[in-house]
């Protein structure tokens, strides 16, 4: 054995044992159940080996991955400068809280957020979570006799404007509070006649007519007074006595209510400075509605009894235990500091992501099996040289993506799958150039010398142009692309190492110093 | 020793024009399609909207979830059964939605219709339109810039002649894959387009090693006419050529076969790509550079043939 030689020998063996040892944690982690491993890092050493371990893109494992955009067009520039920043901070706290394993919360361009929530089911919740601004105020409502007052202002607005034409006196004189149940401190609107009212209030002109320090605000959907079905429109102080931003703690509880104690709500504590506000505000304003607005819809709107020193306040509605749940967290989290709009969503069940790597290994065994029987078919013993190599340029190429902490997509894995087929290529050039120097009467070792030689730069021309290319694909994709471009690109360089230099050594080693006269190629 | 294609002595390039006859009508087909369709059928990746994949306890016929569909008021809505051991799953695609997601109301409508099964989400794709434009835009300059930056590459390392040739059969290759995948019926989506640009990284290897064999054997092949030189080189690396190319197809088509059904056109593109790599390595690549190379001579007063 000369000296490059041996300097091969400990190459490889080094690449071999560096690839055992980033491969082992997957090993170890993927051996684990299923449901050990989606747990949320409960297990002191779990997120440990969930890290070194090959991550799987979303499609494979199942999950969610959405991409929201800030909307800062109604902010000031000041405000908009931090804007994507405080609603990341706002919307990790809220995941968090929520309990994903692993989430991935990070900004994109000017005003978008990546959101990867791996290994998600609820659906539904997650975006309910993510997608509320959360924004929080306690207004003032009106009394019955100002709320009379603008809605009559309304009707004469809308008579005038000739709004709903119709042979209904009443519906010609009162076109807004004809449709009114109702009519207190707030308006209680029947489901069916819901749509006749919104357009009504969409009517131009609406907004000069409430006076500026008031406005119109609609109450929860689906409320039932008298057996009826409907939704309430309130008359609010558009100046919020107090917001969101001064609540300590935030819970979910069940009898909040004394009219429906089996009922779940949100009871919340302020701070210091909250409480002393609240205590303020109730003390003025005894025996008013104080309504509980949440992104712009009144939850609820409670008759302030007496001054209220304590600091307790509390949200009830139309509650589940989970809603509760859920609402406690985006209270706590705070406000989104502004909308935010979901403009992308890839979501993948887990059973799909698990036939999707099924299918992939699956696919991957055949075309390997394919291979592997054509090059030994073709090549005899050299072609298992080349097989060898495969199968350790798969294994460098697994090991680096668990190395460099890349992502194994379903696109990557038909990368893998492809790169099985791809490996022997350089095997196949340098072969068949082996053969055309032994058809030239050259000695086997003068052979096996000009073989590699002169196919090792059709190789590595053939190695850039895809490199090229997967740079590209790298540049332009998402993740499942980005994935795919990794795999080709550490496949097409783990290739260099063991399809050519590997091979090369065992040839050297098969060759000795003897004199050979046959090689099985 | 198993061999095939050795010692072959092929007049490849005594045919060459009618195989620009061939690639030159698959070329022009694919453009007309391109041009009366306005473009390839984009995934809605590209277009915006939603893409919903559901599973329903078994297998209803697709007519059935079609009215299904169109009673829960998806009246746009594209339906797709998947095929063979995933027949009871299909696709629906949806464009531009009011932002209400549309699964809730199909499986209602579904289970209307057929009380006895179960619907379940497999899968759910919204993209915004503002998203898939940006896509759009993106995966044609990726394509772009992947053929400038080979070009540059191949420019630098081989004379120009053959660097045009090898471009041309790229975009040939990249092109004809497109118009297959038209033709078919099939989506571009991104995972298409991936597959498109490794399309063009590989099936230039072919055309890489017969312009190495030209290059390597120019000095013995000069006395050769430029076409009998061309048809050595082919000729001489012709059994590498096959053999890689069909190493490749062998796992193309094992995800085409057995990859499952997401994986499905990726798959198909890669085999068709590297198909057309092949045969135009030889009756692209290498057949330009000829008439180019006779073309550069004759200007030159060298009498070429």
């Amino acid at each position: 054995m000369t000296r490059t030689d041996q300097w091969k020998l400990l190459g490889v063996l080094l690449a071999t044992a560096l690839s055992v040892w980033y491969l082992f944690p997957s090993w170890q982690f993927y051996q684990l159940p299923a449901a050990q491993r989606s747990g949320p890092g409960s297990a002191p050493g779990m997120s440990q080996l969930r890290k070194k371990a090959i991550h799987l893109g979303l499609d494979l494992q199942g999950g969610m991955h959405l991409v929201l955009e800030v909307d800062r067009s109604r902010m000031t520039a000041g405000a908009a400068k931090d804007a994507v920043d405080r609603a990341m901070e706002v919307l990790r706290s809220r995941i968090d809280q929520f309990g994903v394993a692993e989430p991935l919360i990070q900004r994109e361009g000017e005003d978008r957020i990546v959101i990867q929530l791996p290994g998600l089911t609820e659906r539904e919740r997650a975006l309910e979570l993510i997608g509320k601004t959360a924004l929080l105020e306690f207004k003032l409502v009106r009394t019955s006799d100002e709320a009379k007052n603008v809605f009559d202002r309304l009707d004469a607005f809308l008579a005038a404007r000739g709004g709903a034409a119709g042979l209904d006196t009443a519906l010609r004189r009162t076109p807004l509070s004809a449709h009114f149940l109702s009519l207190s401190s707030s308006a209680f609107i029947r489901q069916e006649d819901l749509p006749v009212a919104r357009r009504l209030l969409a009517t131009p002109g609406v907004d000069s007519i409430v006076p500026g320090d008031s406005q119109l605000q609609w109450g929860d959907a689906n409320q039932t007074m008298q057996g009826v079905t409907g939704q309430e429109l309130y008359v609010l102080k558009r100046e919020p006595e107090m917001t969101g931003g001064s609540i300590a703690t935030a819970d979910a509880q069940i009898g909040l209510k004394s009219t429906n104690p089996g009922a779940w709500g949100v009871s919340m504590k302020l701070t210091a400075t909250g409480r002393a506000d609240f205590a303020r505000v109730t003390g003025n304003n005894v025996n008013r509605q104080l309504a509980i607005v949440l992104d712009g819809t009144v939850q609820s709107a409670p008759v302030i009894n007496e001054r209220i020193p304590s600091g307790d306040a509390s949200i009830t509605g139309n509650f589940t235990a989970e809603s509760a749940r859920d609402l406690a967290i985006v209270l706590r989290a705070g406000a989104l500091p502004a909308p935010v709009h979901i403009i992308e969503e890839r979501s993948v069940g887990p059973s799909l992501g698990s036939d999707s790597i099924k299918d992939g290994v699956r696919a991957g065994i055949i075309g390997a099996a394919l291979v592997v029987v054509f090059m030994l078919v073709y090549y005899q013993l050299s072609g298992v040289i080349a097989i060898v190599a495969m199968v350790l340029n798969i294994f460098y190429l697994l090991a680096c993506m668990a190395g460099l902490g890349s992502t194994l997509t379903l696109p990557g894995l038909a990368g893998i799958v492809l790169t099985i087929g791809m490996a022997v290529d350089a095997n196949v050039l340098i072969f068949e150039r082996i053969r055309e120097e032994l058809r030239n009467q050259r000695s086997v070792r003068q052979s096996v010398e000009l073989g590699y030689n002169r196919a090792f730069r059709t190789i590595l021309d053939a190695h850039v142009t895809t490199i090229i290319s997967a740079l590209f694909l790298f540049q332009f994709g998402t993740g499942p692309i980005k994935g795919f471009a990794i795999t080709l690109v550490v496949g097409l360089i783990a290739n260099m190492f063991t399809a050519v230099l590997f091979t090369r050594m065992i040839f050297d080693f098969m060759l000795g110093r003897g004199k050979v006269e046959r090689l099985s190629i | 020793m198993l061999q095939m294609l050795i010692g072959t002595n092929i007049p490849f390039m005594r045919y060459r024009r009618i195989a620009y006859v061939f690639s030159g009508a698959l070329i022009v087909a694919t453009a007309v399609w391109l041009a009366v369709h306005g473009g390839p059928r984009y995934g809605v990746d590209f277009t915006g909207g939603t893409l919903l994949q559901v599973r329903v306890s078994r297998e209803l016929p697709a007519d059935d979830v079609r009215h299904a569909i169109d009673a829960a008021g998806f009246h746009g809505a594209e339906l797709q059964q998947m095929t063979g051991q995933s027949r009871n799953e299909y696709l629906v695609r949806l464009k531009q939605g009011d932002g209400q997601d549309p699964y809730e109301r199909i499986a209602a409508a579904v289970k209307t219709r057929f009380p006895d099964v179960t619907v379940e989400r497999r899968r759910t794709e919204t993209v915004g339109p503002r998203i898939g434009n940006e896509l759009r835009q993106k995966a044609v300059w990726a394509v772009l810039g992947s053929l400038a930056g080979i070009l540059l590459y191949v420019g630098i390392r081989y004379e120009f002649k053959f660097a045009l040739g090898a471009v041309v059969a790229l975009f040939h290759d990249v092109f004809i894959t497109l118009g297959m995948l038209c033709f078919t019926g099939r989506e571009v989506s991104l995972t298409v387009v991936a597959a498109l640009l490794t399309i063009a990284g590989y099936s230039i290897n072919d055309t890489i090693v017969v312009f190495d064999r030209i290059r390597e054997r120019s000095r013995a092949l000069r006395k050769e006419t430029h076409s009998r030189a061309m048809d050595i080189a082919v000729n001489e690396t012709l059994s590498r050529t096959m053999i890689t190319s069909l190493t490749v197809m062998l796992t193309a088509l094992a995800l085409f076969i057995w990859g499952g059904e997401v994986l499905r056109d990726f798959s198909f593109a890669m085999l068709v790509g590297v198909g057309f790599g092949t045969y135009s390595s030889v009756y692209v690549a290498s057949a330009l550079a000829l008439d180019i190379w006779i073309a550069i001579d004759r200007r030159k007063g060298i009498k070429a043939e």
